[in-house]
This record gives structure tokens, C-alpha cells and sequence, in this order.
């Protein structure tokens, strides 16, 4: 009865979002307050009714209701509860619910905060959404509806979730994702609704940027979150590998990153109009993709869902129509816009088109590597693969290069900045910068390292430029403390995820370079020694969980006479399933993580396994975490709260009017 | 010329020098990390060199798993069912690894014609069968369904 409940609650969002999708932008075509009114009600009548869907779902796994076919894939009666409860997602009809469910969120939370957004507006934005909305909403219904019943005879009980998925990682990873993912949906709706009004002005762009923002911040956490979860999880000792379904987050993640830059320019210069819109237009396009490659199942992965050819023919089509039609829109509309070009080669406009310039670029080298074997394979029939190789040799010198200019951008000014002030400022940092990667190296390694040096000199320029720039602001303040609270949200959020850049670099080059692993066969009682760790196998025995049973082994490590660590790595076969699956252990640490994958016993308590010591790995995640922090404050910058307060207490008058001045102000 | 156009020319000509760069750089990137994927039927054929890297997809033949006592050496058979070869690999295999399960192997052919296999792929998801390995049992005409469907691009 309840999974039928869910059904039905799907069927009335989606006639709900049908009204949304049309209503309100007819609304305000034709200037019809009412139509237009209807946005907001008919945004929380799906978000109600979605919700409803998915507790239904969530209710048909914490019941152990096996007659639903999804549920009887991805749970068992032995599951542990937490297991139960986020097998919705185990999935791929779950989880494009879960999905869906959080674009209605987003939606909820537009009609929530957009008070001071002129009415028809909103129901523009609304109503792309609801158009959006719609299409996900009938693609579930007609391929992948997660309440399919098994009729007539269910199962005694179900197939169990997937062993490598009951995991915090999978609790965290996949909604975290999502909601970033889907995010950058609200900042394309806002695209449109702009494109569609005609009206993209400074107003736009400051309504547009708190959620992009965050939009990016929490993709940022749920790509790291994903990272995290493959270190300890698939147990190769990688964080990142390329791999066809956790580029498309990384694709929109460097379109969003350039969106945000370009949204900046767009607010506080109104330049770079046409550019703005067509990014968020490509990082939504982005996140489509991944939906379309990770369900349509025509790339090997590790994510790939297993899935029938109509499911990527249907999103295909959503892709198709969403995409061509957006673009088309652009193509109608962008000639009107009015760019200007008021500024120098040394100004902040420039270096932030610098910045757009690598970041899309580097977004579409990955965007080909990604879809060349399927392109490959459909006019020369041949299947191919393309490795982390091609992918290394173009990302990591465009994000050095990259680098250089996250240094110069924060020093700079808007329209003109002289040659003669950026060299006088950045003479320093430079030299600070090849002191510190010149020595440090020198001093813990005692002897040279390119590598090393490299990336100290870039992650010390980000860092003292950033610290430079903070330096002039408050050099003619009467007190310093009082310089540094004079100082925006929003600039405190640059700074924290400029830092974060520089902590990731120093993570992921210095991770990549001095990582040493080692896969041996120990027999009880020996000893390897790897990168001065001296690691001891000291026994094995069988355990037994609640829905596994396994073998779990026990080794000591030592540096020079101190016992660091006991880890206790697992190899465990999942019974429902009969799926094996392998626990790492790891001591983490601030400077270095040990690492050690149990492989397979090979005699009487002699046991194959790989240890690992990964320095500084930690850093890419908190590198991640300043990132998205930033990310966070810059949106709360009381710039938006105060219009926000302002526009209130005028209502009716257009925000942009009042909001002119104070901009300048601002800047 | 007026200055605010010299100076829109000015930014298409950096903006398209730069892209003219990476596209070079990606094209050669590309063509130096193409592996190519053949079928064990393929590799019977000789259509592969030795010391070529690619990529082969097909089943571990039921009872060929060898695994050594004392080194982290395995071989075992990778077939689609008409044709086998023999792969060398040394470290720990996938955990989903198994006899009869669809993997992929990456690495090259050494002049005995055995398979130096770098890198051995086998999917979290057991009802997922990989583009590779199902092209291999479709073109031996030996896929689980019976029926010839080759996935459609």
C-alpha cells in the first residue's frame, strides 16, 4: 500500500511541475500576477509530494518490503539499520529520486530566499526548474520507477546492498554530491529567467552569486567527500584516478569555479554579461552529463550503474532539448546584451579572463579525454580506453599555470593596474616563495627535488600574495585589529579557499611524488620495512558482523624503537550476497597516513597484502574543506543580506535601483 | 582602428592563442594514451605486437586460476569461450575477482605470448558486465543473452 502511495505521489508532482514549468513563465510573458503568483505554492506542492515519495521509499527498506523490486535488490533483513535507511540511494532508481527530491530542495529554498527578486523573476526561475523538474520526474516514471512491484511471488528476503557501499563514504558521499550537482541547476535557471526578461544587469548577477557559491562549495565537499571514500575503500591507495564518472564533477566543478570568478566581474564591472551566462549554462550541462554517462552505462567504471539502453536514450533526450535549447536561447539573446572592454592588460578583469580561460579550458580537455572512446568507438567500431596519463600531462601544468595567477589576481585592481605596482608588489612574495622551495626541500629530504620545489615555491606564492594583499589593506588602518574586521565576509571567503588551493597543491603533488607502497606476502611473525616504517604481521583470525564474516589481520608498526600503531586490516565475504570485500586499515595523520590492504591468505598465516605510506594525502581533503568554507562565508556576506534588509522595507521598488550605489560603495 | 577594438582583438587573440596551445597539447596527449582493446579471439589471431599496450576484456575460465604459495603471482585464462590467453599478474587481484566473472586486464603481450597484465579490473557490481567484456562475448557470438547486441553509440 505505501510503495503505491509513493507512486502516486509521484504522478501528482509531476502534473504539479507540468503547472510549474508552464504557468508561471507564461505568467510572465503576459503579465499575469496571478499565473506568476502560482510559482512559489506550486514549487512546495512538488517538494511535498517528492518528499512523500521518498519516505515512502525509505519506509519500504526500514519494513524490509521485498515485493518492491528496488528494494529487494539493494537490501536484506540482516542490513544494519543506517544501511537500510540510505539503500535508497544503493541505486539507480533511488538515487535518481534522491536526486530529484533534491532539486525540489533547491527549488523550495529559491522560493524561500528570494523574497527581494522582483515576483516575475522568481517565477521565471521557477518555472525553468519546474520544466527541469518535470522531465526528471517522467523519465523516473516511465523507465525507472523505484516502486515496481515483483509480482506474483516476491522474495523471502532481499539480494543485500552492495558490499563496497556500506560505508559512511556512501551515507555521505552521494547526497553531498547530488546537492552540489544539482545547485548549479538553480544558477542556470537564473541564467535563463535572465535571458528570457532580457534583463542581465549587475542586479542579476548579484541575485545569481550567494547560490553559486554555494552551489560550489558543497560540490566541492562531495567531490573530496568521493575522493576520500575511494582512499580507504577500493583499496589501491589512489584519491584520484581519472576515472570517466568522477570527471563530470571534476568538468562542472572547473566551469563552476570560473562561473564564480566571472560572476564577480559580471557584478561588480557588469562585464563579461554573455560569458557568465553561457558558463552556467555548460556547468549545468555539466552535471547532466554525469547523470547521462554514470546511468546510461556506456562507460566502464567503478560508479556504473547497471542499466537497459532506454535510460540513455531518455537522458540523452533530456540532455539534448535542455542543452540545444538553452543554447539556442543564448544564441537569440546574447547579441543584445552590451559588453564592454573598459579595462587594461594588467587589470583584475584581465587576470580573472585568464583564470576563465584555463579553467575552461582544462574543463574541455577533460570533457574530451571523457567521451573520446565512446566517439572512437562509434565511427571506427574499435573499443579503447584512454589512462590518468593523458589526463596528468594536460591538467597538471594548466593548473600550475593556473596557480601563478591565483597569486597576481588578489594583488590587482580593477580597470588599471600599473606594471610597475604589481612588480613592485609581487617582487617579494616571488622572492619569499623561491626561498622557502628552495631550502625546506634541501633541509627534509637533504637532497634537491624538482617536484618538491615546484610545488613549495607555488603553494608559498599563493599564500604570501594572499598574505600581501591582506597586509595593504590594513597598513593605514589606526589599529590592525580593527583593519581585519573592516574587511568583507566575502574577501575572508577568497582568501580562505585561495589558501585552501595552495594546501590542496602541496597534498596532491607531494602525495603523488613521495608515496611509496609496496603489496608483499608476509608469514607470521615477519617484518617489511617501507620508507623507515618497519611493518610486523603478528596473527589473523576469523571475525564475524552482523551480515559478514572474515578474516582479520593484525600488525605492529615501528619507527626506529617506538611502536606507532597496531592496524587491523579485514577481508570480509558479504553472506547475502556472497560478495567479498576488503577493509583497509589506516593510521591517518596530519603529515603522513599508513596504509595497508589485506589480499589473500596463501598458506597457514602467511598473508599477501600492500602497505603504503602516503605523506601529506590529508591535505588534499582539508585543502578541499578551506575551499568549501570559503565558498560558504562569501555567500554570507552581509553585501546580500543588507540589500536584502533594505529591498524589504521598500517593497515593490525594483532591488537594482537601490542596490546601484551601495555597489559602488562596495567596490 | 579604434582603441577599444584593437584592444577586444586584442583579448580573441590571447584567448584563441591559448586554446590553440591546449588543443595541441591534447591531441598529443591523446594519441600518446590510446589503449586500444581487443578480444582473446583477436589475440589468437596475432593481430596484436608484442610490447603493444592495450587492453583485453573476457571471463576467467573456470578451474585456470594458479596462485603461488610464496610470491604474490597469479596466472589464470582470460577467454570469450573460442579463444584463451594466458595472463601473468603480479600483486593483489580486485576483490570481485573470481572464476567466470567478466574482467578486463590491462598491459601488453610478451614474446612467449603471454599477457604481462599491469593492472586487473573486475566490477563492484555483479550484474554489471563492462562495455569490453561484453563486446568480446557478443563478437564470439558466446553473450549470456545468445543475442548479438553490440552497445549502440
Amino acid at each position: 500500500m505505501i510503495p503505491e502511495l509513493g507512486s502516486f505521489s509521484l504522478i501528482l508532482a509531476l502534473c504539479l511541475s507540468a503547472l510549474l514549468g508552464v504557468l508561471p513563465i507564461a505568467g510572465a510573458h503576459f503579465n499575469n500576477q496571478v499565473w506568476i503568483s502560482m510559482a512559489r505554492p506550486l514549487t512546495a506542492g512538488v517538494f511535498v509530494f517528492l518528499g512523500l515519495a521518498i519516505s515512502a521509499l525509505a519506509y519500504a527498506f526500514v519494513t524490509d518490503d521485498f515485493s518492491v523490486s528496488f528494494v529487494a535488490q539493494h537490501s536484506n533483513t540482516l542490513l544494519p539499520m543506517r544501511y537500510k535507511f540510505t539503500a535508497v540511494w544503493g541505486g539507480h532508481e533511488g538515487s535518481f529520486l534522491l536526486w530529484t527530491f533534491m532539486l525540489a530542495g533547491w527549488m523550495l529554498l529559491v522560493g524561500v530566499f528570494s523574497k527581494t527578486v522582483p515576483a516575475e523573476f522568481v517565477a521565471r526561475v521557477l518555472g525553468v526548474l519546474g520544466i527541469l523538474i518535470f522531465s526528471y520526474i517522467l523519465f523516473m516514471l516511465s523507465t525507472s520507477n523505484p516502486f515496481d512491484r515483483i509480482v506474483p511471488l516476491p522474495p523471502a528476503d532481499g539480494a543485500d546492498l552492495n558490499s563496497a557501499l556500506q560505508d559512511i563514504g556512501f551515507i555521505l558521499h552521494p547526497p553531498t554530491l547530488y546537492m552540489g550537482y544539482v545547485g548549479f541547476s538553480v544558477v542556470f535557471a537564473f541564467a535563463i529567467a535572465a535571458l528570457l526578461s532580457g534583463r542581465m544587469d549587475a542586479a542579476w548577477a548579484r541575485w545569481s552569486r550567494p547560490w553559486a557559491n554555494v552551489a560550489w562549495a558543497i560540490l566541492t565537499v562531495g567531490i573530496a567527500l568521493g575522493s576520500w571514500w575511494a582512499y580507504y575503500e577500493l583499496g589501491w591507495g589512489g584519491w584520484w584516478a581519472w576515472d570517466p564518472v568522477e570527471n563530470p564533477p571534476m568538468i562542472t566543478w572547473l566551469l563552476g569555479t570560473a562561473l564564480i570568478h566571472s560572476l564577480a566581474v559580471t557584478e561588480k564591472r557588469g562585464m563579461f554579461k554573455s560569458w557568465t551566462v553561457l558558463l552556467a549554462i555548460l556547468a549545468f550541462s555539466g552535471s547532466l552529463l554525469g547523470t547521462f554517462i554514470t546511468r546510461s552505462g556506456l562507460l566502464t567504471s567503478v560508479h556504473a550503474f547497471a542499466s537497459d539502453p532506454s535510460r540513455g536514450f531518455f537522458i540523452l533526450g533530456i540532455l539534448g532539448i535542455s542543452i540545444g535549447g538553452s543554447l539556442l536561447l543564448f544564441a537569440l539573446r546574447a547579441p543584445l546584451m552590451k559588453g564592454s572592454f573598459g579595462f587594461e592588460h594588467t587589470s583584475r578583469e584581465f587576470f580573472l579572463l585568464v583564470n576563465n580561460v584555463i579553467l575552461v579550458v582544462s574543463a574541455a580537455s577533460i570533457f574530451l579525454g571523457t567521451l573520446f572512446p565512446m566517439v572512437y568507438q562509434a565511427f571506427t567500431d574499435d573499443l579503447i580506453s584512454i589512462g590518468p596519463p593523458y589526463f596528468n600531462t594536460i591538467f597538471v601544468p594548466l593548473m600550475m599555470l593556473l596557480f601563478v595567477f591565483v597569486g597576481v589576481g588578489p594583488l590587482s585592481r580593477w580597470k588599471r593596474t600599473s606594471s610597475a605596482y604589481l612588480v613592485a608588489q609581487l617582487s617579494k612574495v616571488l622572492f619569499a616563495s623561491l626561498v622557502i622551495g628552495l631550502v625546506i626541500p634541501l633541509i627534509v629530504l637533504a637532497e634537491f627535488s624538482l617536484a618538491a620545489t615546484v610545488t613549495l615555491i607555488l603553494a608559498s606564492w599563493i599564500v604570501f600574495a594572499i598574505s600581501k594583499d591582506i597586509g595593504n589593506k590594513i597598513v593605514n588602518k589606526r589599529s590592525k585589529v580593527d583593519g581585519l574586521k573592516a574587511l568583507g565576509l566575502s574577501y575572508y571567503g577568497m582568501v580562505l579557499a585561495h589558501i585552501g588551493i595552495a594546501v590542496m597543491l602541496i597534498g596532491a603533488a607531494l602525495t603523488s611524488y613521495f608515496s611509496e607502497e609496496r603489496s608483499v606476502l608476509l608469514r607470521l611473525g615477519e617484518s617489511v620495512n617501507l620508507g623507515g616504517y618497519v611493518f610486523t604481521l603478528k596473527g589473523s583470525e576469523r571475525i564475524e558482523g552482523p551480515n559478514y564474516v572474515g578474516d582479520e589481520a593484525e600488525l605492529t608498526v615501528v619507527k626506529g624503537d617506538e611502536l606507532l600503531t597496531v592496524l587491523y586490516p579485514q577481508r570480509r565475504l558479504y553472506v547475502a550476497s556472497g560478495t567479498p570485500s576488503t577493509e583497509m586499515a589506516i593510521d591517518a595523520g596530519f603529515l603522513r597516513d599508513l596504509f595497508v590492504t589485506l589480499g589473500e591468505e596463501k598458506g597457514a598465516g602467511a598473508w599477501s597484502m600492500t602497505l603504503y605510506v602516503k605523506p601529506f594525502v590529508r591535505w588534499i581533503w582539508l585543502g578541499a574543506i578551506l575551499m568549501a568554507l570559503g565558498g560558504t562565508l562569501a555567500s554570507a556576506d552581509k553585501r546580500y543580506r543588507r540589500l536584502r534588509v533594505k529591498a524589504a522595507g521598500k517593497s515593490g521598488v525594483r532591488s537594482d535601483a537601490l542596490a546601484a550605489p551601495e555597489l559602488q560603495a562596495a567596490s | 582602428m579604434k582603441a577599444h577594438r584593437r584592444k577586444r582583438l586584442g583579448v580573441i587573440m590571447f584567448i584563441a592563442a591559448g586554446l590553440s596551445v591546449a588543443v595541441g597539447l591534447t591531441l598529443y596527449a591523446l594519441s600518446q594514451n590510446i589503449d586500444l582493446f581487443y578480444t582473446p579471439t583477436q589475440v589468437a589471431q596475432g593481430e596484436v605486437n608484442a610490447g603493444q599496450r592495450i587492453r583485453i576484456g573476457g571471463m576467467v575460465r573456470e578451474g585456470s586460476v594458479q596462485s603461488a604459495v610464496d610470491s604474490l603471482v597469479v596466472r589464470f585464462v582470460a577467454t570469450d569461450y573460442i579463444n584463451d590467453v594466458s595472463i601473468y599478474h603480479e600483486g593483489i587481484l580486485p576483490d570481485l575477482f573470481r572464476e567466470g566473472q567478466g574482467i578486463v586486464v590491462e598491459g601488453s603481450l610478451d614474446s612467449a605470448g603471454v599477457f604481462q597484465a599491469s593492472r586487473v579490473l573486475a566490477k563492484h557490481d555483479e550484474n554489471y558486465m563492462s562495455p569490453e567484456v561484453k563486446a568480446a562475448l557478443d563478437a564470439a557470438g558466446t553473450s549470456p543473452e545468445g543475442a548479438v547486441t553490440r552497445p549502440e553509440t
